[in-house]
């Protein structure tokens, strides 16, 4: 069987935000139709590298490189990234009031479709792709009259992510702890939304603190990160176990 | 010593012309003295200079110095198509004076008056008389003052009580370059009455290189309602002073919208009187300035009765050397217990020259009232900016965008679509062209 085509490649990479280092030697391969999920505790460097993966200038990359789809990211602005198809659903969604989500959504896909040098949707098709995008999330349409996550409970603000990533069908899809704070039905509509996108085409990765999301979205690899490193890989079972036997241990025996 | 001699020779430019400017005009006795009044306070307070609190960050030198040239062109073919509001009274005045060949007065209940203030006196209407200059005190303003010794024409709305004026009444004022306009404005709106009136200063041709120092005064009686909007997009050459004195009885409901794009120099005086019990008013402001342009917003929000709310939200936006200025005044007075009052200014600054002098000025006498004040200044919020890029907007249409929903706040409160309408496309032709 043929390998499929490699769409993330990190290496080595180092990352720090002013003087404190927080990525210490990651690497990791992403490639086309896989998911791959990242645990760790707290300030184990998990949200860094969704972070630097999408551009956040305060992270400042000190070492390594990343390569997307063969071609180096981090010379890339966000914007740019976005472009090419990487998405990040934020941890904590930025309400920016007086910005239409509908206007938002369009003005981003259709920048998307321009860097492709593809046409711009026009509003009626827009509104047909929206609608449709929209009951992946069960997400009422009263939601493209409201300003960008104002007034958003915290499970509206995790679906609208999921909701942009549906419409921006990007080739990598990075979730920063999409699951915090869910109830359980909520995250299994998100889980939902992310299990349509899937395809063979493109890949995920998934930063999460809780095992519970991974019985909905099922991962192909599990990676540990502690410290800023990758310090154990695994299947599904490697967090199942996680969960039942805790980081201690694992920090233990990593000593 | 230097501002003084100028500002003074200025004031005795004024004074000295005053006598020839009333020869010729035949006006009753009463206005005649008026008149007089107001020139004699004017020539005593002078034009205001820096060392004055009220004017300390706006110099009225380049202002003061501004002569009438010879032959400004009020003359030549105007179209008003730019400025229209579809289905609304319009009113055009061209250098202050009023044009009936521009304008178009609809149908409007009857006892309303909708007229020119030159007309109305020539009527030489009692209520008039019993009304000019009442409200607008030129005792310590030396502009009013000055508008009061030498305006010729204006706006006169009349709308006695239990009438409800349904559509908007458009005042647009053209500058043309090279003119002193002072329009005067007499807004009389009775008890239980409604209405909606829009104030607009434009340029009639060129940079709009003339000064307009207007004054409008508002009396809006017992549980009246009054929408009232002012927009300056005046050219990028033009001085203006604008004062609005606004008396309010019980029960009365009064908001006005400002907004200012155009002008080089530009004031507005904004003062509300709570006159009685129960009264509700919104002073809103949005102001948009680039290069070297001065925008100065002086309110004032005077609560003299009890169970008042007052509502103040002004958004200023600044780039390349411009200068803002707010002030907002909110007296309390000692039986004005219960006052509810709000008062918010927000400032995006775009570069590094453009400068803000925000001061919030609260004196209670009360004990038992709601004050709040807030002012806000900075850049656009960088989280927001990622958030923006991160799907795929490139830098520069996304600081258009949050630059855009920051202004456009002030501009989704005005009820008049059309108005709204021609408001928002301005507001993003205006951004474009000082970024």
């Amino acid at each position: 069987m043929q390998e499929k085509p490699v769409i993330l490649e990190i290496r080595d990479l180092h990352a720090r935000i002013e003087d404190k280092e927080i990525l210490r030697g990651i690497n990791l391969t992403v490639r086309a139709g896989e998911t791959h999920a990242i645990m760790g505790l707290n300030g184990s460097g998990k949200s860094t590298l969704a972070q630097v993966l999408a551009g956040r200038e305060e992270y400042k990359v000190t070492q390594g490189e990343v390569l997307y789809k063969g071609e180096n990211l981090l010379d890339m602005a966000p914007d740019e990234r976005a472009q090419k198809g990487v998405f990040l659903a934020f941890q904590y969604p930025v309400e920016i009031p007086g910005v239409n989500t509908s206007y938002f959504l369009r003005a981003a896909l259709n920048s998307i479709r321009k860097s492709r040098g593809e046409e711009e949707m026009d509003a009626t098709e827009f509104l047909k792709l929206v609608r449709q995008k929209m009951g992946l999330v069960e997400l009422d349409k009263s939601f493209l009259s409201r300003s960008i996550n104002e007034g958003f409970s915290g499970g509206e603000k995790k679906r609208f992510e999921i909701f942009q990533m549906a419409v921006l069908e990007p080739a990598l899809g990075i979730l920063d702890e999409t699951d915090s704070g869910l109830d359980i039905d909520a995250l299994r509509v998100v889980a939902q939304g992310v299990n349509a996108l899937k395809s063979d085409e493109n890949a995920f990765v998934v930063v999460t603190h809780y095992q519970r999301l991974l019985n909905y979205i099922v991962p192909d690899f599990v990676h540990i990160l502690m410290e800023g490193r990758i310090v154990q890989t695994g299947d599904k079972q490697l967090a199942i176990d996680l969960d039942a036997t805790g980081y201690k241990e694992l920090q233990e025996a990593a000593r | 010593m230097k501002t003084i001699v100028e500002l003074d020779a200025a004031r005795d430019r004024y004074v000295t012309r005053h006598e020839a400017f009333l020869n010729n005009r035949s006006e009753a006795a009463w206005l005649r003295q008026l008149r007089v009044q107001a020139i004699e306070r004017f020539a005593a307070l002078g034009f205001p200079g820096t060392r004055h609190e009220e004017w300390k960050y706006t110099d009225v030198r380049p202002i003061a110095a501004f002569e009438n040239s010879d032959a400004p062109s009020l003359n030549g073919n105007t179209t008003t198509e730019k400025w229209a509001l579809e289905g609304a009274h319009l009113l055009v005045f061209v250098g202050g004076k009023f044009s009936p060949t521009l304008s178009h007065i609809g149908e409007l209940p009857a006892g309303v008056t909708v007229c020119s203030l030159a007309e109305a006196l020539s009527r030489d209407s009692e209520i008039v008389q019993q009304n000019l200059a009442r409200y607008a005190s030129f005792e310590n303003e030396a502009f009013p003052a000055l508008n009061t010794a030498y305006f010729e024409d204006g706006a006169f709305i009349h709308v006695p009580q239990n009438l409800v004026v349904e559509t908007p009444i458009h005042l647009l004022f053209l500058t043309p370059d090279g003119a002193v306009s002072q329009p005067r404005n007499l807004l009389l709106i009775g008890d239980n009455s409604q209405i909606t009136i829009v104030e607009e200063y434009a340029n009639k041709n060129g940079v709009g290189a003339g000064f307009t120092n207007s004054v409008t005064e508002v009396s809006a009686g017992k549980n009246a309602h009054l929408d009232h909007y002012k927009i300056t997009t005046e050219g990028a050459a033009a001085f203006h002073v604008g004062t609005m004195q606004v008396q309010q009885d019980r029960d009365c409901v009064f908001s006005s919208h400002s907004v200012t794009f155009g002008g080089k120099i530009v004031r507005h005086q904004a003062n509300a009187i709570m006159g009685g019990s129960g009264i509700e008013t919104t002073l809103n402001g949005l102001y948009v300035g680039g290069e070297d342009q001065l925008i100065d917003n002086h309110t004032v929000m005077d609560h003299a009765e009890p169970h008042c709310a007052s509502h103040e939200v002004y958004a200023g936006v600044l780039a390349g050397r411009s200068h803002g200025v707010f002030n907002g005044k909110i007296f309390v007075r000692l039986d004005a217990q219960k006052t509810d009052a709000k008062q918010s200014n927000r400032t995006l600054l775009l570069s590094r020259e453009a400068e803000i002098d925000a001061k919030p000025q609260l004196e209670i006498f009360a004990d038992d009232v709601k004050c709040t004040h807030g002012a806000t200044i900075g850049q656009l919020d960088d989280d927001a900016l990622f958030y923006l890029r991160a799907r795929g907007i490139n830098e520069h249409d996304a600081r258009d965008i949050l630059t855009y929903a920051f202004a456009n706040d002030i501009l989704e409160r005005v009820q008049i679509a059309p108005l709204r309408e021609r408001l928002e496309k301005a507001l993003f032709e205006k951004l474009q062209s000082i970024r």
